[in-house]
This record gives structure tokens, C-alpha cells and sequence, in this order.
């Protein structure tokens, strides 16, 4: 599967034809615990990261948010 | 584009400010310089002299609340500004309430987990906001790593890598250089890319 993962061109290694949030998060091994997700310019909540998917072609952010101000 | 007509424009703008610490009050008084209308700062702390190592305040202010301090420090530079300070810890109802007229939000916590509160926040109620947000500025050196990326009306100013912790402080460069970055990204969205 191709999407536009943070900006970027990525191909995600599964012959799924939908993932989820969290499988995504599994996959990529994004385990930090401050993380805003975003699925086609819509933010994704957490309690929603086991019942939303995303397609090929889909634009997906996970942005780590980290302290420091 | 002459200043006289940046100033003509940005003193119609409403800029929040959400956190008075090292991005915060950076920011505010770069902003501030340049003119913006109005500024909406909220902070809950007071003045410690271990902030004087990267916050925009003065060794005699150390004790007083930030809001105040950061507020009568602005008007110092430029007294036209309009400035709506509260001294108050945010949450939720607080950034809806308080930043529902400002047309971009400037994110200057300190926490990652306050961070990715206003995010969700702001994007769940305001989902056409701009909102720009510090991430990753501790230590020193490394200009090369600190950019701006975009994700529609969301902006991340800072390397994405490195957080501070007692071993990894934040210091006034990189800071400065974060928050002037931040304010250049709220300019860019208020002035346009077109010089």
C-alpha cells in the first residue's frame, strides 16, 4: 500500500488493502506516547485509533509531540 | 511591501499566544515588534530566575506572574498594542473561549502532553485555524535541523527530535531561534509569501 505518510511518499509493507490507526502505529513502531494523527487533514482521536482506516493513496501525519518550550 | 503597509496590515490581526515561557514570550515580542494588533497571552506561572537563561523577562521581575510581566515588557516596546493577558492554567473550554477570535494560535507550552492537548483542540473545534507549534528545541548547535513543516493549517517549528530534560536544557539560542522561526511562520500566514 502507497500513502503520503508525514509529507512523504511511503510504501507500507502489507498485502492489506486497509489498515488502521493502530496498525499503522504498530507497524511503523510509532510507540510515543504524545502523538497527533491526522487522516486526510482530519485529526484522528485516540479512542478512534482501532476503528479508523486508510487507503492507498490516503495522506496520514503522525506527528510526535515532545516538551520543550 | 514597505513596513508603513505590513504594520497597516498586521495591526488588524489577532495573534494567541498560549504560553508565556521561552517560545511564548519570544514570539509575543518579536510579533509585538513588527506590529500585530493584538495579542492574547496566557500563562499560569510565575517568574523563576532559571528562566532567565531564554525568557523574554528581567532579573527584577523574577517572583511576578509571566502574563503581567511579559504584558508591561510589550508595551515597553511598542505601547500601541492591545493586549488581553490571563493569568490561568488552559484547558479545553479556556482555548475555546479565550482564542475563538484570533486569527492564528501560537502553541508555547512547555509539556508534550499540553502540546498535543491544544492540538486536538484546536483542530477538533476550530479545524480551519491556523495553529503553529514549537517541537523539539533543546541543547545547542544543530541549526541545520530546526525547520518548519506544514499539515494543512497546522505548523511544526523545531527539529522533531530532541526534548528537554535535565541533561538537555532548553537555552536561549535555540529557543530564540524556534520562537522568531514561529513568528515568521505567523507572518507568512497573515502577510501572505508574496513580498
Amino acid at each position: 500500500m502507497k500513502i503520503i505518510l508525514n509529507n512523504k511518499e511511503e510504501i507500507l509493507n502489507t498485502n492489506l488493502e486497509k489498515l488502521t490507526i493502530a496498525q499503522l502505529l504498530e507497524l511503523k513502531k510509532f510507540s510515543f506516547p504524545r502523538l497527533i494523527v491526522r487522516v486526510n487533514d482530519r485529526l484522528i482521536k485516540k479512542e478512534e485509533y482501532d476503528k479508523t482506516y486508510f487507503v492507498d493513496g490516503d495522506k496520514v501525519d503522525v506527528i510526535h509531540m515532545i516538551s520543550g518550550g | 511591501m514597505k513596513f508603513e503597509k505590513i504594520k497597516s496590515i498586521l495591526s488588524t490581526k489577532n495573534v494567541g499566544i498560549a504560553g508565556c515561557g521561552g517560545l511564548g514570550s519570544n514570539c509575543a515580542v518579536a510579533l509585538a515588534r513588527v506590529g500585530i494588533g493584538k495579542l492574547v497571552l496566557a500563562d499560569f506561572d510565575i517568574i523563576e530566575e532559571s528562566n532567565l537563561n531564554r525568557q523574554y523577562f528581567f532579573y527584577d521581575q523574577i517572583g511576578k506572574p509571566k502574563v503581567f510581566s511579559l504584558k508591561e515588557n510589550i508595551l515597553r516596546i511598542n505601547p500601541s498594542i492591545k493586549i488581553e493577558e490571563y493569568n490561568i492554567k488552559l484547558s479545553e473550554k479556556e482555548i475555546v473561549d479565550l482564542y475563538k477570535n484570533c486569527d492564528v494560535i501560537v502553541e508555547a507550552f512547555d509539556k508534550a502532553e499540553m502540546k498535543e492537548m491544544i492540538v486536538e483542540t484546536v483542530q477538533t473545534f476550530f479545524p480551519e485555524k491556523y495553529l503553529v507549534c514549537g517541537v523539539g528545541l533543546a541543547g545547542w548547535g544543530g541549526n541545520d535541523l530546526i525547520r518548519t513543516e506544514r499539515f494543512g493549517n497546522l505548523f511544526i517549528v523545531g527539529d522533531q527530535l530532541n526534548e528537554t530534560n535535565e541533561d538537555d536544557p532548553p537555552l536561549a539560542p535555540r529557543v530564540g531561534i524556534v520562537a522568531n522561526m514561529m513568528a515568521n511562520v505567523v507572518l507568512e500566514i497573515l502577510l501572505g509569501k508574496d513580498k
